[in-house]
């Protein structure tokens, strides 16, 4: 599996290590008034789709970045890459 | 027709003609008391104790592909009890304490074989967490010894014990060992189909009818089939089935690699655990020697697995048995395992009335096969809990009792 990084061009998987889904960038308050329950939710459950799956790798043996990835879980096939700092920055967060 | 030796020596002296088929292909009937979705080792042996032990009568397996097409028949065949959390002690024991009287009463071959599986150790700390493990489970009334180099060398003299990592000794679990994996599904679904069990193949489910919080059957690809209870035991694909149903489960899809080379020989009696890297080995009674390691460590429905995770596989191999490396290999595959956040299983009920989960058994749930099968029939007949698996709530991730027998935290891909 070959992950096209958006700084340094295709790279192999085994550079990599990997996280999950990238549901886990967006972690809640920890001061609302339900966040017990958002917590749980945060740490237990997530999409666990056959097909198109974001999710959070590391760039472990490389420039460290984090990184999303749209990768198909049936085919392994990544049609988009992202890096995570850009996603959280488009969804309104400061870095 | 009941197997036995006599029975071998007739059918030969009669031309092999008097065999039947081991169970009915049946139409789906519109409604059943009880379905079991999943036709693999876990779900025919919930409708086997359904139909024998908790004497139901209306029962059905519905199965997407032919019967053991999954994780029953894409595993590597091993049974052991050795866990060090109490309830996992329980469970696992009760479970092997099943394996050893399961062909008797299945009256079927399943060629259990207790041959001892082997975890050798390379350094003290690994040999200190050997005997805490060991210390564990014999106060618990479970077996496991430690061997000293010497021991191991006489069991398995082809190792090599000199190489980058020196071999200081073992754990060894005798009643551990291995089973003919496709003859414990064939041999629970010929006891569950003579006590009436209908097992449809080729009968995938497309969703749930539910109303007002209460399962009422099941939409399949042979339509409609209507239900008092639905228990789902799909292994790899739990999270998608009970998507369908509406329910988040605390459980992602990954995939895990085995591999088996031509028919050898036997050269390795038992069942070995590579302590310096994540690698295990037995050989099967057809000679072809069955070998696995680490997850692929990203989410997948592939069945299939990638090359990095064969190559160390392969690599440890040949480390720990130098002799291998003239082998060939004959097949790899993958299979799906349903990885829960604690590394441990659910069998519970839902929020929806009726129906109920056996799921999250990640790459351990061969062995569990028969004390799972009894456990969630359990609950499906008397809608309780078996007592050995009311630790294995799907509420324990909420309410902080988890069953974390590794301590590797919320990382399925880890565990």
């Amino acid at each position: 599996m070959i992950i096209n990084h958006p700084l340094l061009g295709p790279r192999d998987r085994q550079e990599f290590t990997y996280l999950g889904d990238a549901c886990l960038i967006d972690r809640p308050d920890w001061q609302a008034g339900n966040a017990m329950d958002q917590f749980y939710e945060y740490v237990y459950l997530r999409d666990d789709p056959a097909g198109e799956h974001r999710e959070l790798w590391y760039h472990e043996h490389g420039d460290r970045s984090w990184l999303v990835v749209t990768r198909n879980t049936v085919t392994h096939e990544i049609t988009n890459v992202e890096l995570a700092s850009d996603v959280a920055r488009k969804q309104g967060r400061s870095k | 027709m009941r197997y036995s030796g006599l029975r071998v020596i007739r059918e030969a002296l009669n031309g092999q003609k008097g065999w039947k088929p081991a169970w009915r292909n049946p139409e789906p009937k519109p409604n059943y008391d009880i379905i079991v979705i999943g036709g693999g080792g876990h779900g025919l042996a919930t409708a086997h104790y359904l139909a024998t032990k908790y004497g139901e009568k209306s029962i059905a397996v519905v199965e997407k592909g032919w019967i053991g097409s999954g994780n029953a028949g894409r595993n590597t065949t091993i049974v052991r009890g050795d866990y060090t959390l109490p309830p996992n002690t329980r469970f696992y024991d009760h479970s092997v304490g099943l394996w050893e009287k399961m062909e008797r009463e299945l009256n079927f071959n399943v060629m259990h074989s207790q041959r001892g599986l082997l975890f050798v150790h390379h350094n003290d700390s690994e040999r200190d967490d050997h005997y805490r493990k060991t210390n564990i489970m014999r106060m618990q009334g479970t077996d496991g010894e430690i061997l000293g180099p010497e021991q191991v060398r006489k069991m398995y003299p082809s190792m090599n014990f000199d190489g980058r990592f020196p071999i200081t000794g073992a754990y060894l679990h005798r009643r551990g060992g291995t089973a003919r994996h496709d003859a414990v599904v064939w041999g629970y679904a010929r006891s569950a189909d003579r006590r009436g069990v209908d097992i449809l193949q080729n009968c995938e489910v497309m969703g749930f009818r539910i109303e007002q919080g209460k399962v009422l059957g099941i939409e399949t690809t042979r339509g409609f089939i209507g239900a008092r209870k639905v228990g789902v035991s799909v292994a790899g694909n739990t999270s998608r089935v009970m998507d369908m149903a509406g329910i988040r489960t605390p459980i992602e899809s990954h995939v895990l690699q085995a591999f088996v080379s031509e028919g050898l020989k036997p050269i390795i009696p038992g069942q070995v655990n590579y302590g310096a890297g994540h690698f295990y080995i037995s050989q099967s009674d057809k000679g072809g020697l069955v070998m696995g390691g680490d997850l692929d460590q990203y989410n997948s429905c592939a069945q299939r697995g990638n090359l990095p995770v064969f190559e160390s596989v392969i690599e440890a191999a040949v480390t720990l048995f130098p002799m291998l490396s003239r082998a060939r290999l004959l097949r790899a595959w993958g299979g799906l395992q349903d990885m829960s956040m604690d590394g441990h299983a659910v069998i519970d009920e839902t929020p929806i009335k009726g129906l109920y989960l056996n799921g999250g058994w990640c790459y351990g749930g061969f062995k569990a096969t028969p004390a799972a099968g009894e456990c969630f029939a359990h609950l499906l007949s008397t809608e309780q809990p078996h007592e050995l698996a009311k630790p294995y709530r799907l509420d324990r991730f909420r309410t902080g009792y988890l069953l974390d027998e590794k301590g590797q935290g919320p990382n399925p891909n880890r565990q």
